[in-house]
This record gives structure tokens, C-alpha cells and sequence, in this order.
């Protein structure tokens, strides 16, 4: 699923409903024209009546060109599968409206005085008969109008697209702070964590209070981590030290953990808690299946100047039919992996690449492969 | 009258050393057979060693909590001589859709952390149901205690049936229908339509696939290809069984309350267990 197939079709404020458009345009139309005749009167020293009517059926005759073919493509292209948010304010792009600006003012020059000179009374002028001056000077003030007229209906659609995408960003961007903390707080680990706490209270207070600690900064580093952009590596591995510890006391020989940090990677800039939910995959689906449990290995390493972070389990490996969603496995099931794509195209856009397959060696499990460029975008 | 028995299944040793301690505090007269740590040695130890009450995890790893609670319905001995029913007790951290179905069933469960008042009216609860119980059979009157057992047996498996209707996923959307079911044996995938399916028989890691000709392996498990078939057309009549309807020729009610299904096309019998029985009646 791509991000902006998920969005509703129209987003940021909603175009207004075609009457008011076209009763706009017209009185945008209305003032061009009236400009433009103005102009033309004192260059030529024409009646400005006569100039007027024929500015009228030439700006009139241009701009309807150019809308019908901004809407009818636009509303094209959206039919084909684009979903670019300018279409939805009409604007299908440069490509189309630069040749469509140049065709619709010839046309519209062409048609409009002969519409004009017909509503005039007065016997249709070719085109070619006026002097060369000022057909040159017609036709450029016919194209620069339409040009300028275009370039604001332009600006217009590029505002409400940005205006949108802005938006769709910030909403994506809150929910996937809600989704990180619900799936980081899962309920059934933070009460079967209390359960073994609870327990070892009474059985060996050291140990106790070293697993609360524990639990402390795993909790906070969650709550943290929804609001903070970037973190060191060093930091995400000692929160995956801290839940894989906690892990530790609940399943007790069942659970082996390699956590490998070069030391010149330590100060990287790494997305909170990045590595997560990929871990809690590995004992969710991994180890816990198992009877005889396994090892979790979590290594960052350089490869070809970008940094690779590998998480291997040697656990019960990927299912091999998709895994049916039952109701034990809670909200949350299948979207680890989905929430670390989602929060990679995010920051780095198609520079990160992750990808989850079987660890393909004796041992058996899953691996799952995180590079990431220099810097995020 | 005997002393009442319990089993212990749970994966973390921690919480299983201390709902043992905390079950000693509680129920002195409460003997611990046995802890085991899956869901698999669980029902093996439990059939051996016959408790009056399990106290089972529901996430575990091999078999959950309700896949052993089915294990054990299905294989637990039948007979005027046989042992009652285990009582049963889930023990869960966080199941939402569980406990509203133990609600629902008026099934005993624990949630984690257990707490002692809680703890304290389970017990009170498992000693009054104990109790009911007839004493234990005497050479001189078998009949009426059987015939306790059984009630306490079929009172059970009506609540897993409810359970186990529950926990399929019958509220979440479909899983995709099978069409064609691929099974590779060395270089060969050999491709079987659906609709010549017999049956489906779970074996260990793999499934069994029959049909009328052939017999193939696939790599998955019952569970995960349960929900990719259509249940009008295949019938689950066991936990690691199958069949389609339309292929059962004849169902014979056993004594031990099974059913021996035999097939069209196949020589070969199949047996419903005793939570599937009730698919099996003249109309």
C-alpha cells in the first residue's frame, strides 16, 4: 500500500462548487478585457466601445478554451490512476498548458474577431491585413494575457497542492507517533512484565528492582521516542539491551541475545526505537512459538559506505501462506515490519531500503535488512 | 476422599514458580503433579497424570492454552471406569477477545499479574465444583459416577466448542479462498485443485493433502490453512482434521462418545472426536 493511495481523493480545502467558479472567472475575465480594451484605445485611437466588444469575444473565447482544456485534462489524468493533488484543483501541469496557453490564444484571437467584427456590424478585418506593428502587438498582448492569467490559476493549484500534501504529511506523521506508542506498549508484554515483577518483588529484591530499572527506561525511551526525530545508535541499542533484558527474565534459557555495536558506528543518527517492533517480531512470531526458544542477533555494520542493520532470529521462520490475523494476535498483527517501511519512506524517501527474509543458513529464522543512506532527505 | 491434583502449564518460569507458591498459600491441600512449560508437554502430563484441575497459559509456545484444552477433550479417556474431566483454568496477561468469550462461557480464568483476592474466589470456586463431584467410583456403584463424569465432560465441551467457535476468525474479514493447493516434492510442485480434496490431515510440521488418487505433503499448519476454506464444504471433525462433507459416506457413534467416519473414494477411516460429534446426527 503507497501512502498516497491511502488518502482520500480530495484533500486540503475542497475546490468551490463550478457555479461560483464560473462566476468568478467571468469577472476576472470581465477586468482583463476591460484593461486590455483601455489599452488598446489609446494605442490605436479605436472607439473604446468597439475595442471592448471585440476584447470581450477574444479573452472570452481564450479563456474558455484554456479552462475546458485544464479541467477536461485534468479530470483525464485523474481517470487514468494519477493522483497528483494539483489535478483536483485542475491543473494537469506545464507539459500540457504551455502549447495549450499558445494554441488557445491564436484560436481565440482568430474566432473572437470574427465574433466581434459580426457584433460590430463591421466587415471582418483578415487577420493578415493589418499592419505587421501592431498584429505583432495584438497577438502579444492577447499571449502575455492568457499567460498571466494561466500562471495564477497556476500558482493557485500548486498552493492548494502543497497546502494538502502539508497537510496529509502532518496527519500521516501523528499517526504514526499513536501507532509506535500502542504497538511499543503492547499489553500483553507490559502486563506479563509486571506479572514477573510482581513476582520477583517477593523472590529477590536485587534482581527486582534491576528489572524495574529496567523497565523504566524502556518506558521512557517509548514515550520519547514518539516525539524526538533522531537518536544515536549507541542509544538504540542500549533500549533494545533494556526490553531484550526484560525479555530476558520472562523466558528465561529460552532467549539468547548478540547485540554487536562497532564502536566508530556508536554516535550514527538512527530514528528512534527504528529497530523495535523488528525485534519484538522476532520473539513474538520467532522464539515464542518455540518450544526450545533461540537466539535474536542484532548487528550494525558499514557496507559500501552505508549503514546495514541486520535483526536474525533462529526462530519458527516467515509463515509460509500468508498468517491469518486471529484475535490473539491483537491489533497490532503484521504491522511491525509495515510501520518500519512507512517510517523509512518518511524520512529518507527511497534512499533506506528494508527488506525481511528467511536467515537462508542451517539455523533457520527470519532476517531482516535495514540500510540506510548518510543523511536523512 | 482423595486429595485434589493440579497441573501447571506455563512458559515463563517465573510466573509458574509463583502461581505454584501462591496456590500452596491458598489450597495447602492442592498437590502441584506437575509444571510444564508448552502447550504440547502439557496435555501429555495432564493425560498421564489425570489432575483435577489445569491451570493453563493461553500463549504458549508449540500449542496455546485452547489448542491444549481441545488436545486434551479429544484424547482424554471415555468409559464407566474413566477419570473425570479435568476442571479447567486459563491464565492470560492480556487477551480482550478471550476474556470476553471466558466471560461469555462462564469459563475460570486468571489474569496476570494474580492478584490474591482473586486467586482466593478461583480456588473457592474450584473447591465447590469439586465437591459436586461423586465420589470416587467404588467397585459396588460405577454407573452413577460415570455418569457425573460425563456431564462434567459434556458441560466442558460445550464451553470449548463456544471457544473455539470464538477464536476462529469468523469476525475478521475472509482469508482469500484456495483454489489450487501447491505441493513441492523435490523439483516438482504438483498442483491440486481444491475441489479434489478429501481431506486435510495435520502431520507434525506439515499437512497432509488426499484425494481420491494421490496423497501429497504440504508445509503449513491446519491453522493457517483452516481459514483459506470454505467451512460448508470441509468440516473440521478433529484438531488435526478436515473433510470435505460431501465425501463422508457413513458416521458410527463409538462408545467412547467418538465417531468413525467412512469415505467415499477412500478405504481408509477417519475419526471425529467427541467436541465434533454433534456435526453427526439423522435428520
Amino acid at each position: 500500500m503507497t501512502v498516497a493511495s491511502s488518502l482520500p481523493p480530495v484533500i486540503g480545502p475542497p475546490p468551490r462548487p463550478w457555479p461560483q467558479r464560473v462566476v468568478l472567472h467571468l469577472g476576472a475575465a470581465l477586468a482583463l478585457c476591460s484593461t486590455v480594451a483601455g489599452f488598446l484605445t489609446l494605442v490605436f485611437d479605436d472607439p473604446f466601445g468597439r475595442t471592448l466588444v471585440y476584447s470581450l469575444c477574444i479573452g472570452g473565447i481564450i479563456q474558455a478554451l484554456i479552462e475546458a482544456g485544464r479541467y477536461t485534462v485534468s479530470a483525464w489524468r485523474i481517470r487514468r490512476g494519477h493522483r497528483h493533488p494539483q489535478l483536483w484543483h485542475g491543473w494537469p501541469g506545464w507539459p500540457f498548458m504551455a502549447p495549450w496557453v499558445l494554441f488557445s490564444a491564436f484560436t481565440g484571437h482568430a474566432l473572437g474577431h470574427r465574433l466581434g467584427a459580426w457584433l460590430t456590424g463591421l466587415p471582418p478585418q483578415p487577420l493578415l491585413a493589418a499592419s505587421g506593428r501592431s498584429l505583432v502587438l495584438v497577438l502579444v498582448i492577447t499571449f502575455s494575457v492568457s499567460l498571466v492569467a494561466t500562471y495564477h490559476f497556476y500558482v493557485r493549484g500548486r498552493l492548494a497542492g502543497a497546502t494538502a500534501q502539508a497537510e496529509a504529511a502532518r496527519r500521516l506523521a501523528s499517526e504514526n507517533q499513536l501507532r509506535l506508542l500502542q504497538s511499543q506498549l503492547e499489553p500483553h508484554m507490559l502486563f506479563n512484565t509486571l506479572a514477573n515483577l510482581r513476582v520477583l518483588i517477593g523472590l529477590d529484591t536485587e534482581r527486582a528492582q534491576a528489572m524495574l530499572d529496567r523497565l523504566i527506561s524502556f518506558l521512557r525511551a517509548t514515550l520519547q521516542a514518539s516525539r524526538s526525530d533522531w537518536h544515536p545508535l549507541s542509544a538504540e541499542f542500549d533500549r533494545l539491551a533494556d526490553y531484550l533484558a526484560l525479555m530476558a527474565v520472562r523466558m528465561g534459557p529460552r532467549l539468547q541475545v548478540t547485540l554487536s555495536l562497532p564502536e566508530e558506528l556508536r554516535d550514527r543518527p538512527v530514528p528512534p526505537l527504528l529497530l523495535q517492533p523488528l525485534v519484538e517480531n522476532c520473539i513474538r512470531h520467532g522464539l515464542e512459538p518455540q518450544v526450545a526458544g533461540g537466539r535474536i542477533t542484532v548487528r550494525a555494520e558499514l557496507a559500501d559506505g552505508q549503514l546495514l542493520l541486520t535483526v536474525r532470529d533462529t526462530g519458527a521462520g516467515l509463515p509460509t501462506a500468508p498468517r491469518p490475523s486471529t484475535p490473539a494476535d491483537g491489533p497490532q498483527g503484521g504491522f511491525g515490519t509495515h510501520q518500519v517501511r512507512e517510517r523509512l519512506r518518511a524520512l529518507y524517501g527511497d534512499r533506506a531500503h528494508f527488506d525481511l527474509l528467511p536467515a537462508g543458513d542451517a539455523d533457520g529464522g527470519t532476517l531482516a535488512r535495514i540500510t540506510l543512506p548518510d543523511a536523512p532527505d | 476422599m482423595t486429595d485434589p491434583t493440579a497441573l501447571i502449564a506455563e512458559d515463563e518460569p517465573l510466573l509458574a514458580q509463583a502461581l505454584q507458591a501462591d496456590l500452596a498459600r491458598q489450597w495447602p491441600a492442592l498437590r502441584v503433579l506437575a509444571v510444564a512449560g508448552d502447550g504440547l508437554s502439557a496435555v501429555q502430563q495432564a493425560l498421564d497424570l489425570q489432575p483435577s484441575v489445569c491451570f493453563l497459559d493461553i500463549r504458549m509456545p508449540g500449542q496455546t492454552g485452547l489448542e491444549a484444552a481441545q488436545a486434551l477433550a479429544e484424547d482424554w479417556p471415555a468409559g464407566p471406569a474413566a477419570p473425570p474431566f479435568p476442571l479447567l483454568v486459563f491464565v492470560t496477561a492480556y487477551d480482550q477477545y478471550a476474556l470476553q468469550a471466558f466471560e461469555a462461557q462462564a469459563v475460570d480464568y486468571l489474569v496476570k499479574p494474580v492478584d490474591g483476592p482473586r486467586l482466593a474466589a478461583c480456588v473457592a470456586r474450584l473447591q465447590a465444583r469439586l465437591a459436586e463431584r461423586p465420589a470416587p467410583q467404588t467397585p459396588a456403584s460405577p454407573a452413577p459416577a460415570g455418569a457425573g463424569a460425563d456431564a462434567a465432560l459434556a458441560q466442558t465441551l460445550q464451553q470449548l466448542r463456544a471457544l473455539l467457535g470464538a477464536a476462529t476468525p469468523g469476525a475478521a474479514p475472509p482469508a482469500a479462498r484456495l483454489q489450487v493447493i501447491q505441493a513441492s516434492a523435490g523439483n516438482t510442485v504438483h498442483l491440486v485443485p481444491v475441489d479434489e480434496v478429501l481431506y486435510f490431515e495435520a502431520a507434525d510440521k506439515y499437512v497432509r493433502v488426499i484425494t481420491a488418487e494421490r496423497e501429497l505433503l504440504i508445509r503449513t499448519s491446519l491453522r493457517e490453512l483452516l481459514p483459506q476454506l470454505d467451512d460448508q464444504v470441509f468440516w473440521q471433525v478433529h484438531r488435526s482434521v478436515v473433510v470435505r462433507a460431501t465425501a463422508i459416506r457413513t458416521a458410527v457413534r463409538e462408545e467412547s462418545g467418538k465417531v468413525t467416519l467412512t469415505l467415499r473414494g477412500r478405504a481408509e477411516t477417519l475419526t471425529a472426536s467427541r467436541l465434533y460429534a454433534h456435526l453427526f446426527k439423522g435428520m
